[in-house]
């Protein structure tokens, strides 16, 4: 389905091309690498090759003797600051430089700076380390065995890999009761294998420090601003109110932008040390090898079923952290959202129990598009169901029905303690069918069976929770999740919206100024978004786990409305009446009976700022502010069906076709959500079948550079058919639920869903771990299947 | 050393050293920093500009290599504020989010219709198959390279 | 994105110039040509060497013709011009079927015949291809030029029969009547190196094999020059199930490691079953040009 640009601007909802693609077209856009500032050094890092080794000594004498080089700072130099270790988002602490050990293959042991790039990099291996090679810890489940290596022996109380204690939600012995009484019962451990998000622009930070001001300038392209002037201001006891943190344009973030990374604080301290704006810019291996991962999950989980009805669901998680724990999510949610994994069925019972441990490797995990694990949680349950239905015999779209949340039962209690907004599943799940024809599909797929041919027809249904969240229940480092935004309209009747999202390509510069100009009736041209400086927007917890539209988008109806609402104050009193005699309609009060009589906002708006006086307790100006504070998530949701022909010789899997239908409520601009969508779809076909983190049992990474992990190209993708269903949010100002990370979520169920629909009844296979490359698809063929790593 | 090239029509001649890639001397030497970097193993296509017309990879090409030849960047291809076709149907489909490989996939594309007006989809795929692109899910951008070849045959008709 | 080390700089104006500079400067001196394996080396730090010498001006050795019943190819002549070519397409597709999926366009203008067999990496789909073919290199020192077969070419991981002071400049392919190839690859993305990958060729004569070449990627510590599926092959008619039990020998001769492309024993599977489907493909090329 192609969505192309209206030729018109919508004052309001509806496509239009994007106001950023200007530059972007052009190869104007503003990335940490394109900036370059006066008397500009470079940094680069030094890294352990050793998963885990102590280190002995470390000489940076030769190092410092390259004429370019000025200065190479270790943990030594950091301690004297209390720098050289860092908190994290999760409250674990993580070491800046390496002192004492390095804890996993890529870490942070030692940061030069040079004249430029070339010498910084060509300095690296004169820097001479010596290490104490120690036994690695890799394999998460082995991790709390009695006699595995304590990774983190520098936290005085840690005696064993326990990185999180045991975190439940729902009800264990409902459950008991529950799979007791049921029909069928279907177990199974499954992965989800570590991945990354590898956006394609690398992490990277200037930083600028003026000695004799103490400003402090961030370039930094990252996803939370104002969250992370925050942390800097708290951590390195920097006045807060002179510093400001600068993203300009960002070429990708899907979450790995969102942590400080030890990177970033090095740049920052080589900045105070020399005197000078130090440029770091990691390169893809350091961004693989050392970035924030995602997923690493291993999951042990069943479902049951009762009269043709899916009734229970349980799992049981060990999450491998890494070798320190900066997982970001609400500070409550240990295993951010995962508990959504009960989905978008009327269970009797749920439950999950996630621990989670400390290995030798990168640290992370919540990334990737993941909306705070719920990844993990969608693939688990839908994996479940995919085989309950390969294992009852019956149709896999049936089943999900016959189980769905039914619409009047909105807002829904769930089993794990999520109070589901909205949806229409049928509706949803219907509209995917119809576009896949799916009936015709199944029909196919029987005639081709006859023949010995393996097509597999997937599907999915996911309820994703995102739009984080309520102050009261929602923390990120103390910082409550609302966020702010400032609309000030002009005297010309242009506006300026301030916003604390930040866009990594989502759009907001357009979208943003949609939801003003539905609001007020100005154009989205006449609106400029403004984003990415915390020295010229208002505070908020930025991008991520699809929260932008939900929260930030809601801050911009609610600023607009209250334009909206003094503009008819100062209408009234142009207009000689009283404010509960005008009424609205978009871009216009007029007095109710007395249409002609009104005052349009570019008119209000030169009202607001002229010389005529304005009605007792009305100031100057049009502007309005808001900080939202969100009453509650929001549920989008969407049905995918996946169709792929297997070779039934080298086990090749080929995705003929992919037909995505999403539901995320109110669709501000159709053509920048079906971008999103399809966006995600592509990430889901590398998760499913070729991307991977792993590594041996020394702890080398075995996939740290784009030769490696494979991302998949314009080939491995087929032509998205994309549908949508809308049932807005009844919670939300505008009924959006936003729709960022739905795709990632919902495909890598149906793909590998359908790659067992078509080798299950010939072969038996009722799962196979991602990724699902041909070597693994054909382990599973005969039988052998095997989790990764 | 010194080179001479001609990037984007214009003469230049620099001192470098024999080391430095291409890419950099395009967007550090010149500061032309359309053409963007990013990966290690000339995988990801993000650096790709026009080498004597066509389509390479920048990381991978020594600027020293370059001398007396021509290198077209994404910078030149809006002439006197005409946008290029292809930079206009990248902006018309949608075919850009993030916009960090759009360079790269313009100049690939642009080097395609160059010598191919009327590509399939599947040719057009199989040209952007060196370039990697983590936001769109490559179809709207098969759809701006689609929109420039009907426009420029519509234009050449005219 | 890393970056090389370090280096001296010098382009050579003919090959013999090129040779000279070899000689002159000694083995921490490499030749650059379409620098897509040896560059990304050098950034990853794997390969450092002290002096380049660029031979891409050297446009004497960018060539595909015909001459004296082979098709010779000049070792600087890009992959996008194999792909191209009319001359291989009719006489030997199965370099057209490797090109298709040889890295990708980009990087098949820059990098070259010469440079990706003298890489010499076991993966390496052109390596296979021309062992299939009977191909002979010419490789040219001060003492003069010699002709190696591609079985003396090939001597080991990364290891070729070029000397210090030598460059490779040609590539010969026996053109003889009733020949069929192709080339049967499979890799877990466009673009990466093959699992495993099969080049056949087959010649027909009076409806027999008269010869026949099989040779596989990504099988070995080099290219696997499947000898005993070739035997089993000669002087016998084109059939399946003689396809099939060539296969089954290659996968026994092959020597394929486990890594993350793969564990053994489905690459062994793999050297089966595209060994079967490349002589297939073969035989009914070679049977449409026997008419």
């Amino acid at each position: 389905m192609a969505t192309t640009a209206a030729k018109e601007t919508p004052i309001g909802y509806g496509n239009m091309k994007r106001k950023e693609d200007a530059r972007f077209i052009r190869g104007q856009g503003k990335y940490l690498d394109d900036i370059v500032l006066p008397g500009m050094l470079y940094g680069a890092v030094l890294r352990s090759p050793y998963a885990h080794a102590r280190i002995v000594s470390i000489d940076t004498s030769a190092a410092l003797a390259h004429p370019k080089v000025h200065r190479v700072i270790t943990a030594k130099d950091l301690e004297t600051l209390g720098l050289a270790w860092m908190p994290t988002i999760s409250y674990d602490s993580q070491a800046v430089l390496a002192g004492d050990k390095v804890r996993f293959q890529g870490q942070e042991v030692a940061f030069v700076i040079a004249e430029d790039r070339y010498s910084a990099r060509d300095a690296l291996p004169m820097i001479d380390v010596e290490y104490d090679p120690l036994p690695a810890v890799v394999n998460a489940r082995k991790a709390l065995d009695p006699d595995a290596p304590v990774i983190r022996d520098d936290k005085p109380d840690q005696t064993d890999n326990l990185a999180t204690p045991l975190w439940e939600a729902g009800d264990a012995d409902e459950c008991e009761r529950v799979f007791a009484e049921a029909d069928i019962v279907v177990e199974r451990d499954m992965i989800y294998p570590r991945c990354h998000p590898a956006p394609l622009e690398t992490c990277g930070m200037i930083a600028d420090m003026n000695p004799e001001t103490g400003q402090l300038d961030i370039y930094n392209g990252n996803q939370a601003p104002n969250l992370h002037r925050t942390v800097y201001a708290q951590v390195a006891g920097l006045p807060e109110q002179k510093i400001r943190v600068m993203t300009n344009d960002i070429g990708g973030g899907f979450g790995n932008k969102v942590p400080v990374y030890p990177g970033y604080v090095c740049a920052i301290v080589g900045s105070i040390v020399t005197g000078k704006p130090v440029k770091w810019v990691e390169d893809r291996s350091e961004n693989l090898m050392s970035t924030g991962f995602a997923r690493d999950y291993i999951m042990s989980g069943r479902i049951c079923a009762k009269d043709g009805r899916i009734t229970g669901a349980q799992v049981d998680v060990i999450a491998d952290h890494g070798a320190f724990d900066s997982t970001a999510q609400p500070s409550k949610f240990p295993a951010g959202f995962f508990h959504v994994f009960a989905g978008s069925y009327d269970l009797e019972a749920a439950h999950c129990s996630v621990k989670a441990v400390y290995t030798n490797k990168a640290p992370g995990g919540v990334a990737y598009r993941c909306s705070f694990r719920v990844t993990e949680g969608i693939f688990l349950i839908e994996r479940l169901v995919g085989e309950l239905a390969l294992k009852m015999d019956v149709d896999p779209t049936e089943l999900r029905m016959n189980s769905f949340i039914q619409p009047e039962q909105f807002p829904y209690e769930n089993k794990t303690g999520w109070t589901y907004d909205s949806g229409e599943y049928e509706e949803t799940m219907r509209e995917a069918m119809r576009i896949a024809g799916y009936d015709e599909l199944r029909r196919e797929q029987a005639e081709k069976r006859e023949r010995g041919e393996l097509m597999g027809i997937g599907v999915a249904f996911f309820t994703e929770v995102v739009g984080a969240g309520p102050k009261k229940h929602m923390d990120i480092l103390g910082q409550g999740m609302a966020d702010g935004c400032d609309l000030r309209v002009h005297g010309t009747g242009k506006a300026t919206l301030s916003i604390s999202a930040q866009t990594q390509g989502q759009g907001h510069e357009t979208t943003f100024a949609q939801i003003v100009a539905e609001e007020l009736g100005i154009s989205p041209d006449d609106i400029q978004v403004r984003h990415g400086d915390t020295d010229r927007t208002p505070f908020g917890l930025g991008t991520y786990g699809s929260r932008s539209t939900p929260v930030s988008g809601a801050a911009a109806a609610v600023a607009a409305r209250r334009v909206r609402d003094k503009a008819r104050l100062i209408a009234a009193g142009m207009l000689e009446t009283s404010p509960d005699d005008l009424v609205w309609e978009k871009g216009r009060w007029s007095v109710r009976g007395d249409p002609e009589k009104g005052a349009t906002i570019d008119e209000i708006a030169e009202a607001a700022y002229g010389e005529a006086p304005l009605p007792e307790g009305v100031e100057g100006g049009l502007d309005g502010q808001s900080v939202y504070d969100p009453p509650n998530l929001t549920y989008p949701c969407g049905a995918y069906i996946c169709v792929v022909d297997v070779d039934p010789d080298t086990a090749e899997v080929k995705i003929r076709r992919f037909i995505a239908v999403d539901d995320c409520g109110t669709r501000i601009n159709p053509m920048i959500v079906d971008g999103q969508v399809m966006g995600g779809l592509a990430e889901g076909v590398g998760i499913a079948l070729m991307e991977l983190i792993s590594f041996d049992e020394q702890g080398n990474c075995l996939n740290g550079s784009m030769m490696d992990y494979l991302i998949p190209t314009a080939l491995e993708c087929p032509d998205w058919e994309l549908g949508a269903t809308v049932t807005p949010s009844p919670h939300h100002p505008i009924g959006a639920k936003g729709v960022g990370e739905s795709a990632t979520n919902g495909s890598p169920p149906a793909i590998v869903n359908a790659v067992c629909d078509a080798l299950y009844q010939s072969h038996g296979v009722a799962h196979v771990d991602m990724p699902l490359n041909p070597a693994r698809v054909w382990a599973a063929m005969q039988g052998r299947a095997e989790p990764p790593q | 050393m010194e080179i001479t090239v001609t990037v984007n029509g214009d003469r230049l001649t620099r001192e470098i050293e024999p080391a430095l890639l291409l890419v950099h001397f395009l967007r550090d030497t010149l500061g032309l920093t359309g053409t963007h970097w990013g990966c290690d193993t000339s995988n990801c296509g993000a650096c790709v500009v026009h080498l004597d017309g066509r389509p390479v990879k920048s990381c991978t090409t020594l600027a020293a290599s370059c001398d007396g030849h021509e290198i077209r960047t994404i910078e030149s291809m809006e002439v006197d504020g005409r946008l290029d076709s292809v930079q206009q149907g990248f902006q018309e489909e949608h075919g850009l989010q993030c916009g960090f490989c759009t360079p790269g996939m313009i100049m690939t594309a642009r080097a395609l219709l160059d010598e191919n007006p009327d590509p399939s989809e599947a040719e057009i795929r199989t040209a952007i198959s060196g370039a990697i692109c983590r936001c769109t899910g490559y179809a709207n951008i098969v759809r701006a390279v689609r929109w420039a070849a009907e426009h420029e045959s519509a234009e050449a008709r005219r | 994105m890393q970056t090389p080390g370090p280096i001296e700089y010098e382009r050579a104006t003919s090959v013999q110039n090129a040779i000279q500079l070899l000689e002159k400067y000694g083995p921490e001196t490499r030749l650059l040509a379409g620098g897509h394996s040896l560059l990304p080396m050098m950034k990853l730090r794997l390969a450092n060497p002290e002096r380049l010498i660029d031979i891409n001006e050297l446009d004497e050795l960018s060539y595909i013709r015909e001459a004296e019943s082979e098709v010779r190819i000049g070792a600087m002549t890009r992959h996008r011009e194999l792909l191209e070519s009319e001359l291989l397409a009719t006489h030997f597709p199965v370099f057209i079927d490797a090109e298709q999926v040889i890295a990708d366009p980009p990087v098949r203008n820059r990098g070259t015949i010469g440079g990706s067999l003298a890489q010499a990496d076991a993966a390496e789909d052109l390596s296979a291809v021309c062992s299939a073919l009977k191909a002979n290199v010419v490789i040219v020192g001060s003492e003069g030029e010699r002709v190696v077969s591609m079985d003396d070419f090939h001597i080991g991981p990364y290891m070729t029969a070029i000397q210090d002071g030598e460059i490779l400049t040609e590539i010969r392919l026996p053109v003889r009547p009733g020949g069929g190839s192709a080339h049967e690859k499979v890799e877990r993305r466009a673009g990466d190196w093959a699992i495993v990958a099969v080049s056949a060729a087959l010649w027909l004569e009076g409806g027999r094999i008269a010869d026949a070449g099989v040779a596989l990627s990504a099988a070995g510590p080099t290219t696997v020059h499947a000898t005993r599926s070739e035997e089993l092959l000669r002087g016998k008619e084109p059939a399946e199930e003689l396809f099939a039990e060539a296969g089954g020998l290659a996968s026994e001769d092959c020597s394929p490691i486990a890594d993350g492309r793969g564990p053994v024993d489905y690459k062994r599977h793999l050297a089966d079953v595209l060994t079967r489907r490349a002589l297939s493909r073969a035989a009914e090329r070679a049977s449409r040009l026997e008419g």
